[in-house]
């Protein structure tokens, strides 16, 4: 399957989840212990995802990926029911998942190690091999993934959140801001710099 | 060398850095993400298995603590189980490290506090129950009518006996210990084969006490400090044969000249 494939592929399944996530929270709205558990088995692939790319661990972001489903529901129950029906789930869900990561990163100090990209067999975690791929390929892939995913999770962090929002995550440029709570003039400028800096390090000699 | 300038084609050109990026997005989440979720929401309570005495148990748990013990094989038949009892879902979620080392420490009958339990489910009087029961050392028993009296009920022996019969915490909290006056084992959760192999392997010496209940001496004195015990009592059980007194009841043993240990407390009758 060819990288162009693969991307629109996932634009499609983003933007179908998006017409899904209207109907889920309509849904939720009306029986929260009901259907929470769709909600977080539709989700946890992105939470957990957006949450392993910004803190490059993978205990980390499975903490931080429960952490934010457990203070979402919380947070559900005293919603009133319209404030649930017309909650954009996704972006609400990043909002919290990122601020658990601030958080965390602020209180433990600690920056993500690129030892954790790698599961116990020592393959890149996250990072599934394409259909129809030869081994050395997706091995490059692979090795090009880890690389990638370590020089993101060294961004500063007001880049980071950005550039996985935007192209990790695939958020519009009003969706990053929502979920930063930034303007988007802001979000859109953290987004570009971002990538200017993981271009040049990533074109760094020596790496 | 090479490979970094590979890397460096590869995400040079804006498109093959923005597909690299979104390539990143496809992730499996680990399959204890979702279990986490419903336990930490209360949604759900937790179990994980355990091997013990009596072979495999299941522990469930909630946010407040280990709700139930229950002796199963498969996890599928522990789910049934659960959903039965209380009417609600368990799911497969490894506890917090704090829960499972203290479960893991009292199952193995070390010295260790207790983990927290959630017993919202238990009534009062079966919690009065099963906290008299925690009190009998590893190795001692005690029978039903002295936890009715420790309890303040003790005209309650039958219902003692049916509380402990619905115990949803075995092994952890020890209804193992509380055997019949007539030296029998009596009914246990798991059944009495289980409860003969808990007590063997706590130590107590399950063939005297039988024999003492069929000859009618469940009660032991020693002649030195002329104090009268249960026979598993420590006090008794460091008693030295040739100072060793049987005694049919606390009555026959003060009318000849003893007094009650106050450590293992004999009830008066029975
Ligand atoms: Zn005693």
């Amino acid at each position: 399957m060819s990288a162009a494939t693969k991307v629109e592929r996932t634009r499609i399944t983003v933007a179908s989840s998006d017409a899904e996530g209207a109907e889920l929270a309509a849904r939720l709205a009306l029986d929260l212990d009901g259907v929470f558990e769709e909600v977080v088995v539709a989700y946890q692939s992105r939470i957990y995802g957006f949450a392993l790319r910004l803190l490059a661990n993978p205990a980390d972001a499975e903490e931080i990926a429960q952490d934010a489903f457990v203070r979402a529901y919380r947070a559900l129950q005293g919603y009133p029911v319209e404030r649930i029906a017309t909650l954009r789930l996704r972006p609400w869900l990043y909002q919290i998942a990122v601020n658990l990561a601030r958080n965390r990163h602020r209180h433990r100090g600690r920056r993500p190690s690129e030892l954790a990209l790698v599961d116990e067999n020592g393959r890149e975690r996250a990072f599934p091999a394409g259909e129809g791929d030869d081994p050395m390929a997706a091995l490059e892939r692979a090795e090009g993934a880890a690389a990638l995913a370590g020089t993101i999770a060294a961004l500063p962090a007001r880049y980071r959140a950005a550039v996985v929002l935007r192209h990790v995550e695939g958020l519009s440029y009003a969706e990053v801001a929502a979920v930063l709570d930034q303007p988007v003039g802001t979000a859109k400028a953290n987004v570009h710099r971002g990538v200017t800096l993981l271009r040049a390090a990533l074109a760094e000699p020596g790496r | 060398m090479e490979r970094s300038r590979d890397q460096g084609e590869r995400f040079d050109d804006a498109k093959g850095l923005t597909v690299a990026l979104r390539e990143l997005g496809v992730v499996t989440p680990p399959p204890s993400l979702v279990p986490g979720v419903l336990v930490g929401t209360g949604l759900a309570d937790g179990y994980w298995p355990e091997e013990t005495a009596i072979g495999r148990v299941f522990v469930a748990y909630g946010a407040a603590g280990v709700v139930a013990v229950q002796h199963e094989e498969a996890a599928s038949a522990f789910d049934a189980w659960f959903r039965g009892r209380f009417g609600r879902r368990a799911v497969a979620a490894p506890p917090r490290a704090t829960l499972a080392r203290s479960v893991r420490a009292r199952l193995a009958g070390e010295r260790a506090a207790p983990p927290p339990f959630d017993l919202r489910a238990v009534r009062p009087f079966q919690r009065a129950v099963l906290e008299a029961a925690a009190t009998i050392p590893r190795g001692e028993v005690r029978p039903y009518a002295w936890i009715a009296r420790e309890i303040g009920r003790p005209g309650a022996v039958r219902a003692v006996g049916t509380a402990l019969a619905h115990n949803p915490v075995p092994l952890l909290m020890p209804c193992h210990r509380v055997v019949r006056a007539d030296g029998r084992l009596g009914e246990y959760v798991f059944g009495t084969g289980a409860k003969r192999a808990l007590l063997t392997a706590e130590g107590v010496d399950i063939a005297g006490i039988e024999q003492r209940g069929r000859t009618g001496q469940p009660l032991s004195g020693s002649d030195t400090t002329r104090i009268f015990c249960y026979p598993t009592c420590r006090h008794a059980r460091r008693t030295a044969p040739e100072h060793l007194v049987r005694f049919a009841s606390a009555p026959v043993a003060r009318a000849a000249g003893y007094r009650p240990c106050l450590v293992c407390r004999p009830v008066e009758a029975g």
